[in-house]
């Protein structure tokens, strides 16, 4: 019988840090997604809704496509579907591995933000 | 089956712009009252994977990788469908900062909530926005309008660059927390248009 790995304390995880789990057991341990990282804004599309013979996907995959009928960020995903955004990228990376989703990469973040865009922002939140 | 897929390539041509802007401050600054009273608040989790840390890393080859989850308050505002943006309160703990490198990259903004009782729990984060030159603003929560000083007199004990902007306001109000935001984003469009002017 193997023994237990010793535990390791660690004087941070404690109550503000939240529940300590084991999110990444729906991903079987893997913590970066397939084919390089993928931003928190990055807007998800499902390409088609037809799952492909072969890609073995579990539940949660479903549910992103489902999810991404209309163009979401990753962010979103993650809140609605109650995963934390690391576990949310590696889905999506098998998911793009598999021709599934669409991917779209915020602007650089070097590039400063579009005057016009900053000017409809105001516009919208003076109409709140 | 040909029209459904043209039909779905139309709708998903147009993509969203969204754009992050950061709620950041001391524990009990009202970062969660500020996201909740402007957008619709809900938990995002977040994990960090922690290597190096003391202990973590095994000696017998095993690489050996611990998450911690921290879950965030988040919030959305559809200023149209096309133009949306995403609150983040950060978490305050210094043990988080690592989470902020991320959340920081490409953020339109940030805003420092500050207490006046407990100015000095903002100072590692206007530190953290200087040094990544990220544009803020400062704004003091003023708690059941205890008004205890005046804006520049919390911009001048801040050590502030002239020109970042210390708004007072009530987190608890809908209509200050968006002044705010406005504020914020007036700012940084200022910033952009001068820089463009000296290039």
């Amino acid at each position: 019988m193997p023994a237990d790995p010793p535990r390791i304390a660690h004087d941070w995880l404690d109550h503000d840090a939240g529940p300590v789990v084991r999110p990444y057991a729906v991903t079987q341990g893997r913590v970066a997604p397939t084919g390089g990282a993928i931003d928190m804004m990055a807007f998800v599309v499902a390409t088609t809704t037809e799952s492909r013979p072969g890609a073995r996907l579990q539940p949660e995959h479903h549910a992103i496509v489902a999810a991404a009928w209309e163009p979401i960020p990753v962010v979103e995903l993650a809140s609605t579907l109650d995963l934390s955004v690391g576990v949310v990228r590696v889905l999506l990376g098998d998911l793009r591995s598999a021709g599934l989703i669409s991917m779209y990469e915020p602007p650089a973040a070097s590039r400063p933000h579009d005057v016009d865009v900053l000017k409809a922002v105001v516009n919208g939140l003076r109409a709140l | 089956m040909d029209s459904v897929r043209s039909d779905r390539n139309g709708a998903s041509s147009r993509i969203p712009v969204a754009l992050k802007i950061l709620i950041a401050g001391g524990f009990g600054a009202g970062k969660t009252t500020m996201v909740g009273s402007v957008s619709e608040i809900r938990p995002l989790q977040t994990e960090e994977i922690l290597t190096g840390v003391e202990g973590a890393d095994r000696v017998d080859g095993v690489e050996s990788k611990t998450t911690t989850t921290v879950t965030m308050d988040f919030g959305r505002i559809t200023i149209t469908e096309d133009l949306q943006l995403y609150l983040f309160g950060t978490p305050g703990q210094d043990r988080f900062w690592f989470l902020w490198d991320e959340l920081s990259q490409g953020a339109l903004g940030a805003v420092v909530l500050a207490d006046t009782r407990r100015l000095a729990d903002c100072f590692p984060s206007i530190d953290y926005f200087e040094q990544r030159g990220t544009p803020f603003v400062v704004a003091v929560n003023c708690f059941e309008a205890e008004q205890r000083f005046a804006s520049d007199a919390v911009g001048r004990a801040l050590d502030l660059d002239p020109g970042v902007p210390v708004v007072l306001f009530d987190a608890r109000e809908p209509l200050g927390a968006r002044n705010v935001l406005i504020e914020l984003v007036e700012y940084v469009a200022r910033r952009q248009l001068a820089s463009a002017g000296s290039r």
